[in-house]
């Protein structure tokens, strides 16, 4: 209460609030604890909550303050950071997926860090990529990921197949891994986020564009996709299974390999009977450059208008949480990437089977690189495309054809 | 004299009043509100700024303009459609032959109509869940069920193909509908005396026309109640087609329920996103002044 002195004691201004949330539809901030401070991210499950809780109180033990974690499912994240929003009432850091930033940021919601006193100098492209927004550096990453090809190594080894590397290899490859039950490639083809994510690798190593889905390359990129389906090396059903759906095809020995990313490492260190290896996700010609989206959350500072000083001691919380030793010690928890690029190198020492990780994070590209905030708009465009083509519902190039012209025309409506 | 009756006509109106305020008031509050909000929200241009500045202009019928465009309404109004009067027919046919053949009493009856009620304590979402399952072409149960019996000779691709997506919806809708169906008119059932099917019998109807000639008319009020409930809750389907097919695949299972959610909530264009609930609201009212009126016709007689 001392902060705020000019205030009217609690239950009035509550009834207050109440009564503005009646008539006019916005809320008031509660108060907040000085020495208390919020960390809202999308750490729901077990053990990463415990393991961001760590991080948090050591952090917080350092800047003399207790830090408190909200957990959302990553889904109602940026729901419910918009209804926080819109009651000044945001945690003082929020952890937000790369893909996301440039909304808040171009709301003008979030502080740049440097303002706070972080340095930019030294960071990575791919960190100021996925953090910043307009040039201005908004997000700390901890760590990144991208997408691989998991193989499981026995059943390779027993039909005499090598790691595929190109199109090709990978088409006759799936091809002759599938039979009694088992299905060659297993890969997410849903129409939201995870599957969108999951195309871009062929969308981009083929030349193609999200600006320019009708093109080409573009179209190229997703008639491989449905020829796959279509020759029955990957299982129609595709088109409903989430990324850790996909993950759970393979430990069950249902696909043979499998686009995902390394954040499903703990759940397959559950299954030591599963012998698996990593590769570069294949490139449509030997010698290409494999290009996956890179991924991640970053740590942004909302702003408060209110306690300006609170942003400081949250800036030097953020810069706590992403140390190049809290980073290295994250990452190799976690099973992501350090953005840190001497972690980074560390990191390929100590976790040696998920090198390639490593080598495809520094190809990778950021999804909002040319969307900024926009990126929604491509990523329904793009998830419709791929269903349809899928389901054979239409064309590779008609379904890429239609998602141009809905992209255009939504951009222009919101022009 | 007249004074004193006015003062007392006054008070008693006030009275009134007062009895009416308390729910008045929750009614204006819990539901006039968001309604009307709702209506205007549609007007507005909602960004993802608006959450920070607070500001939302208005832009006329650019949103309504904007949804109707959208080929994704019509064929959502469409699915909508099929999927509510396929849950109907399916949840009420069913429902009301078990509640016919529960209400002739036999030994364990009443263990299996409450077992039948269990799909009815399931919450939506852990049905849908379990339901994917079981649907799932590969690994799926009832695939493996099917090929087994010999009755299909190839996976059939219950919720991975636009064709059977939504069919498949509807399957599973049925079966979580059924125990509300049965319940409401099975009670309906013990209501009507065993004396006007017993004398329908002594006049010679056989079971059909005793069925058609006497149960289902006494039971009008009651099937009403049942068919627009139902319908209610029907149309606005959410909870059960996000966990099962999300919409998808090539958003053949998408309704007005995931039409208004993808808007709102994935789109952040909560302007678009309560067109669509607007058009959502309309349809049930239109359903709720039927029931009202049913509701009234059954009273005066």
């Amino acid at each position: 209460m001392h902060e705020h002195p000019h205030r009217p004691p609690r239950p009035v201004s509550a009834a207050a609030c109440a009564l503005a949330l009646a008539l006019a539809g916005t809320g008031c901030a509660a108060e907040r604890d000085p020495d208390v401070y919020t960390i809202m991210n999308s750490s729901t499950d077990e053990p990463y909550h415990t393991w961001d809780q760590e991080a948090m109180d050591s952090c917080g033990a350092q800047a003399g303050v207790e830090v408190r974690q909200i957990s959302v499912p990553a889904d109602q994240l940026v729901p419910k950071a918009l209804r926080m929003a819109s009651s000044d009432s945001l945690p003082d850091v929020l952890s937000v997926d790369g893909s996301d930033l440039p909304q808040f940021a171009s709301a003008g919601g979030l502080v740049p860090l440097e303002d706070l006193g972080l340095s930019t100098e030294g960071l990575s492209e791919g960190a100021l990529s996925i953090g910043g927004y307009e040039g201005v550096y908004y997000g700390a990453a901890r760590s990144v990921n991208s997408l691989g090809l998991f193989y499981n190594t026995a059943l390779l080894a027993e039909a005499g197949v090598e790691p595929p590397r190109t199109w090709e290899e990978l088409r006759t490859a799936a091809a002759e891994l599938t039979g009694g039950g088992r299905y060659g490639l297993a890969v997410s083809a849903l129409s939201t986020e995870d599957g969108v994510y999951q195309f871009l690798p062929w969308l981009w190593s083929n030349g193609g564009d999200e600006r320019e889905l009708a093109s080409q390359e573009s179209v190229e990129a997703l008639e491989y996709v449905a020829s796959l389906v279509e020759e029955g090396s990957v299982s129609p059903s595709v088109v409903n299974w989430t990324q850790a759906d996909v993950n759970d095809q393979f430990i069950a020995g249902n696909t043979a390999m499998m686009v995902n990313g390394p954040w499903q490492l703990p759940v397959l260190r559950e299954h030591p009977e599963l012998d698996w290896a990593v590769a570069e996700i294949p490139v449509p010609e030997a010698g290409d450059t494999s290009v996956a989206p890179i991924g991640g959350t970053t740590f942004t500072v909302p702003v408060n208008a209110e306690n300006p000083g609170r942003e400081r001691v949250a800036a030097e919380l953020v810069a706590c949480l992403t140390t190049a030793e809290a980073q290295l010690d994250w990452s190799t928890k976690g099973s992501n990437v350090p953005v840190d690029p001497e972690a980074a190198e560390r990191y390929r020492e100590e976790v040696p089977e998920l090198a390639p990780f490593v080598d495809q994070v520094r190809t990778a590209r950021s999804r909002t690189e040319h969307a900024g905030t926009e990126w929604n708009t491509y990523s329904q465009a793009i998830g419709t495309a791929l269903q349809a083509a899928l389901t054979g519902e239409a064309s590779p190039r008609e379904a890429m054809e239609r998602a141009q012209a809905r992209v255009e025309a939504e951009l222009e409506g919101r022009s | 004299m007249t004074m004193t009756a006015t003062a007392r006509r006054r008070r008693g109106n006030l009275t009134k009043w007062l009895f009416i305020a308390p729910a008045l008031l929750y009614m204006l509050l819990f539901f006039g509100y968001p309604l009307i909000r709702n209506v205007v929200m549609s007007f507005q241009d909602y960004t993802f700024s608006t959450y920070f500045t607070g500001k939302a202009p208005f832009n006329g019928l650019e949103n309504w303009r904007a949804v109707f465009a959208n080929e994704l309404f019509g064929a959502s109004l469409w699915h909508t459609l099929v999927f509510t009067l396929g849950s109907l027919a399916g949840q009420f046919g069913i429902g009301m032959a078990l509640a016919v053949f529960f209400s002739r009493r036999f030994p364990l009856s009443g263990i299996m109509r409450s077992l039948l009620l269990l799909p009815w304590l399931i919450p939506m979402v852990v049905a849908g869940t379990v339901w994917r399952r079981v649907l799932d072409q590969e690994t799926g149960v009832l695939n493996e069920s099917l090929q087994a019996l010999h009755l299909t000779s190839s996976a059939v691709p219950w919720l991975s193909s636009p064709d059977h997506a939504l069919l498949s919806v509807v399957l599973v809708n049925i079966w979580i509908g059924i125990p509300f169906n049965m319940v409401i008119l099975y009670g309906g059932l013990q209501e009507i005396p065993a004396e006007l099917r017993e004398a329908a019998v002594l006049d010679g109807a056989g079971p059909v026309r005793t069925f058609f000639g006497v149960t289902l008319p006494m039971l009008r009020p009651v099937v009403t109640v049942v068919l627009v409930l139902g319908f209610m809750s029907t149309v606005k389907i959410l909870d059960l087609i996000l966990a099962l097919t999300n919409g998808g695949p090539a958003h053949s299972t998408e309704t007005l329920g995931t039409l208004t959610y993808q808007l709102s909530f994935l789109q952040l264009d909560f302007g678009q996103g309560a067109v669509v609930g607007n058009v959502l609201i309309v349809i049930s009212m239109v359903f709720a002044v039927i029931y009202l009126r049913a509701n009234r016709g059954g009273a005066a007689r």
